[in-house]
């Protein structure tokens, strides 16, 4: 059962023979001795004054150990943000609620059963006020979720946030003379892109173990970002983060919800300190729709105005988005995100305004692609309906506004940099590969027949690896976290003494299996069994310093990282395997688990041999360290570009309104791959929690905030028996701002399909006179949209 | 109260409070964590273990409503190294990433394939729907299953050992 493997090979995971047979350690997982449980009282109103706690009840409860309020806590501070603006959050209820599900105060018990009991014996007094959910209304302000701060955050409009810092064009020439013509066409469209829970079907969970004798915590946490959670946790109690250590086991699944610094992680380090026991906390599936982040949540105006040859003379975006009641990590930085790919593969003029707006709603912030299936939805929708107004295919119509390979590279209308594309290539691979005439035709062939058939179309383009240093410069670093770090990559390679090989990295998976794809780097620079490489990661101390998994950008900068360490190694060991075959460095060459000499085969030496030699120096050559190890910090010059098409054919039932997807094809563009079975999974995954979104998904609240959805019964994930299997192609267009030519795949998938499917169910039914269906399209949705139409 | 279960051959027991769920008996008492919670309500399956053959939550069963009865873990399912021919497939066919949803969904297969050794995909799919993945899209798991069922007929089929993916 070897697994070695050059780069690009297709591998089986490493990680795999722990987790099918059961031995996977999560952090539930985990027992400590004499640890005890928590849980949480929680708010049933969306806004309310709260009068009174009364814990005794609860605090006689046999088997409780302590019921901690705002009052224990306070001193600890905020629950911190990279990007605080915004309300920050208490670590438990201050006075006030803000949304429904919000935690009132925290019981720790023997078990979890007690503490649960318990919690339900706290006694809370609430005087109720009024609550704004709808987005609107929350954007007219005439009820403010924080009293005397207007609901409106701030407004993203692409450009004035970069001013002084980029020196920008004016971004949306002649857009409004366009308008004006009489020979142009102006198609707009309101959609709501809906809020959606991210649902990693691991819940958070959490377990503190503070070490009294030695004023340091050790804080498991089902986390994307330890070194963050160890940055803040540190700042909370005042100790430096070297005196914490937050370990991510294994992670089952993050979609950015657990890319969160959360009151839980705070909160249990302090239970833990002042019982002098271990404290747990692990989220219901319930509590996972108020103690998480939500995703998503725009209500927002798109408009194309173009020629009827179809040019596009300007794109106009406005929409509000929707906060929830306090900021966390990146939440208003997410619509930003969406605003640095807001004009897609198109060389058009924009006009961008993204209101950030607070609600009496649980907090949101990434999930999936986090902004960018945003902007590519309301984008890629109204380019649709162009194509439809104008009568042009949406394929001719995408190809005529397409940045072309030769421009690149590019300057976007928000003044970003693409380095590299190639958009029409990538939509002929796919064209081509499925057939797209025959395609139309068997569609208008069933529409003639009365089936109501429809072929959707989008393309794409995602930034993601972040990212440049300089960006720490505009907020995006850890530093309200107290870690002034970049968006930094790093890795360190070492060749252990018995020329086995160890690689830790300062990222983490929670599926995206960097286990095997970084011993697939290293084993393919050193020559050395992917058997006998171990990778390491999610450990605050012994991880290098990095930012954790994030906008498909572990590959992209800590693979870099490491595949740079590998490098390092490799010379020196070169020189050393020289030293020992009496041979240049330069003649030497590496593989079969050791090194040879160039026209000399039988002069070999074991990379046991060769780490033997490096751990005792005076076998060395003459002034060089022993060791035999590098760790490389990476910055890269720029974010990546990632670019695809995705195409899917549908068919709606007329009776009925139900959806059936039939058949769906990606073509997507990463730059080069290093594992193709591991990059196509991150692309079937992306691709339904897409599909997800299209169909099925939907946060719903009631104007008095609450939550309708907050199980599986209500929030509908997509079953087996809800998609089908995916039909997967890739061109490839490596990316100059790192030597592997890596882009990154993780949110691909999702930014590329909600837009493809909804486009699709609106042609199957344009005929009838529909425009647009809101997502998600269940049946009775769509059923209503061909009844209005034909009435 | 008392009570008595044979958990993958091994003969268990003890005094159990009568409200406790299965899925923390075998978690907790017995330590065996291989079968998750992900849900609460029965809907997810990430805690799916075969109680006298057929697949049952154990998120909805009671502890005490076990006694007497014979349960199978994923902690039981490979024979010493020897993996079961689904934990095979999915390790083939990458039919896991996060790797959370796993073993629930590996003991689903195994009822489905012990029923029907052949399942098309259609129903692989109609077999495991009451298990939940968020990060495979269930193609690979599909496939996975497939794979098992081939080698469960004697055949040889191919996966990442062979360079073969999706």
């Amino acid at each position: 059962m070897s697994t070695t493997s050059v780069m690009g090979g297709i591998v089986r995971r490493k990680e795999d023979p722990s987790l099918i047979q059961g031995k996977g350690v999560y952090v539930d997982d985990i027992r400590r001795h004499g640890e005890l449980a928590s849980a949480f009282v929680r708010s049933p109103f969306a806004a309310a004054t709260i009068t009174s706690v009364d814990a005794s009840a609860a605090l006689a409860l046999p088997g409780v150990h302590a019921v901690y309020t705002i009052d224990d806590v306070r001193h600890l501070g905020l629950n911190p943000a990279q990007v605080a603006v915004g309300t920050l959050r208490p670590l438990l209820a201050d006075g006030t609620v803000h949304h429904v599900g919000q935690a009132v105060a925290m019981v720790v018990a023997d078990d979890r059963y007690i503490a649960q009991d318990a919690a339900d014996l706290v006694y809370v007094d609430y005087e109720p006020g009024d609550a704004v959910v709808d987005l609107k209304d929350a954007y007219a302000d005439t009820v403010q979720v924080h009293d005397g701060v207007s609901n409106t955050l701030l407004t993203w409009n692409g450009h004035a946030w970069w001013e002084g810092v980029i020196d920008l064009p004016d971004p949306s020439p002649g857009i409004q003379e366009a308008k004006e013509r009489d020979d142009t066409v102006v198609v707009s469209l309101e959609m709501v892109n809906q809020r959606l829970i991210p649902t990693a079907i691991e819940p958070r969970a959490v377990l503190a173990d503070w070490k009294s004798g030695y004023d340091s915590v050790e804080l498991w946490s089902s986390s994307q970002i330890p070194h963050a959670v160890a940055g803040a946790v540190g700042l909370a109690f005042g100790i430096g983060s070297n005196k914490v250590r937050v370990v991510a086991p294994e992670v089952g699944g993050g979609f950015g919800l657990k890319l969160n610094v959360y009151p839980d992680e705070i909160l249990v380090c302090f239970a833990s300190k002042v019982l002098g026991r271990p404290v747990r906390w692990t989220e219901t599936r319930r509590e996972a729709g108020f103690a998480s982040i939500q995703g998503r949540g725009w209500i927002g105006t798109s408009t194309i105005t173009g020629t009827r040859e179809g040019k596009i003379l300007g794109y106009e975006l406005d929409a509000i988005c929707d906060m929830g009641a306090y900021t966390h990590n990146f939440t208003v930085a997410i619509p930003l995100l969406g605003l640095f790919v807001a004009s897609g593969q198109y060389d058009i003029p924009t006009s961008y305004a993204l209101h950030c707006v607070v609600t009496n709603t649980p907090t949101t912030d990434a999930y999936r692609g986090a902004g960018r299936p945003e902007a590519a939805y309301y984008l890629e929708r109204i380019v649709d309906a162009f194509a439809r107004e104008i009568g042009m295919d949406p394929a001719d119509v995408r190809k005529a506004n397409y940045w072309k390979p030769d421009q690149f590279p590019v300057t976007t209308p928000i003044g970003l940099t693409m380095d590299t594309g190639n958009y029409e290539v990538n939509l002929d691979a796919l064209l081509e590969r499925v057939g797209y005439e025959d395609l139309k035709a068997k569609r208008d062939a069933a529409r003639a027949e009365g089936r109501l058939l429809g072929l959707g179309l989008s393309s794409y383009v995602e930034v993601c690896g972040f990212g440049p240093s300089a960006l720490a410069g505009l907020g995006f670093s850890w530093a309200g976290y107290g870690l002034p770090a970049a968006f930094n990559g790093s890795g360190v390679v070492r060749v252990q003494p018995d020329g086995t090989c160890t690689v830790t990295i300062g990222t983490g998976p929670s599926g995206q299996g960097h286990e095997t794809t970084w011993a697939q780097i290293v084993s393919d620079g050193l020559g050395i069994p992917m058997d006998n490489i171990e990778v390491h990661h999610g450990d605050s101390i012994d991880s290098p310093m990095g930012i954790g998994t994030f906008g498909s950008r572990s590959i992209a900068v800590d693979g870099t990282a490491s595949f740079e360490a590998t490098n390092r190694v490799k010379e020196k060991a070169a020189i050393i395997a020289g030293h020992l075959l009496e041979a240049a460095p330069e003649d030497v060459q590496f593989a079969d688990g050791g090194a040879s000499v160039a026209g000399s085969p039988d002069r070999t030496v074991s990379w046991a041999q060769i780490a033997e030699s490096a751990y005792q120096p005076h076998t060395l050559p003459e002034g060089m360290e022993g060791g035999l190890e590098s760790s490389v910090v990476f910055s890269p010059p720029n974010a990546t570009w990632p670019f695809g098409s995705h195409l899917a054919l549908v068919e709606v039932d007329p009776e009925t309104g139900d959806v059936d997807l039939l058949d769906y094809w990606a073509t997507d563009d990463c730059g080069n791959v290093i594992n193709p079975m591991i990059v196509d999974g991150q692309v079937h995954g992306g691709i339904a929690q897409g599909i997800a979104q299209a169909l099925f998904e939907e946060a719903i609240y009631d104007d008095m905030g609450n939550l309708l959805t907050a199980s599986l019964v209500d929030y509908p994930l997509p079953a087996a028996e809800n998609l089908p299997m995916f039909s997967l192609d890739r061109t490839v267009t490596p990316t100059d701002v790192n030597p592997l030519g890596v882009k990154g795949i993780g949110e691909a998938g999702t930014i590329g399909s909600a837009q493809t499917i909804v486009n699709a169910v609106v042609d199957a039914v344009s005929h009838l006179g529909v425009k647009h269906i809101d997502m998600p399209l269940r049946p009775k949705r769509v059923w209503q949209a061909i009844e209005d139409a034909r009435n | 109260m008392e009570i008595s279960i044979s958990v993958n051959g091994t003969q268990t027991g003890g005094d159990v409070a009568p409200r406790t769920l299965l899925v923390h008996y075998l978690r907790d008492n017995l330590g065996l964590t291989g079968t998750h919670v992900g849900c609460d309500t029965g809907y997810c399956g990430a805690c799916t273990v075969i109680v006298d053959g057929r697949t049952v939550k154990s998120c909805t069963m009671l502890a005490v409503q076990a006694d007497g009865r014979s349960i199978e873990t994923i902690e039981g399912v490979a024979v010493g190294d020897e993996l079961h021919p689904v934990q095979e497939g999915f390790w083939e066919c990458h039919g896991l990433q996060c790797g959370f949803c796993t073993p629930g969904m590996i003991m689903s297969s195994i009822a489905l394939l012990d029923n029907n050794n052949d399942p098309s995909e259609a129903e692989v799919r109609h077999g495991i729907e009451g298990n939940l993945c968020r990060c495979t899209g269930y193609h690979n798991i599909v496939r996975s299953v497939q794979y098992a069922g081939a080698k469960m007929r004697g055949e040889d089929p191919q996966g990442a050992s062979q360079g073969v993916s999706s």
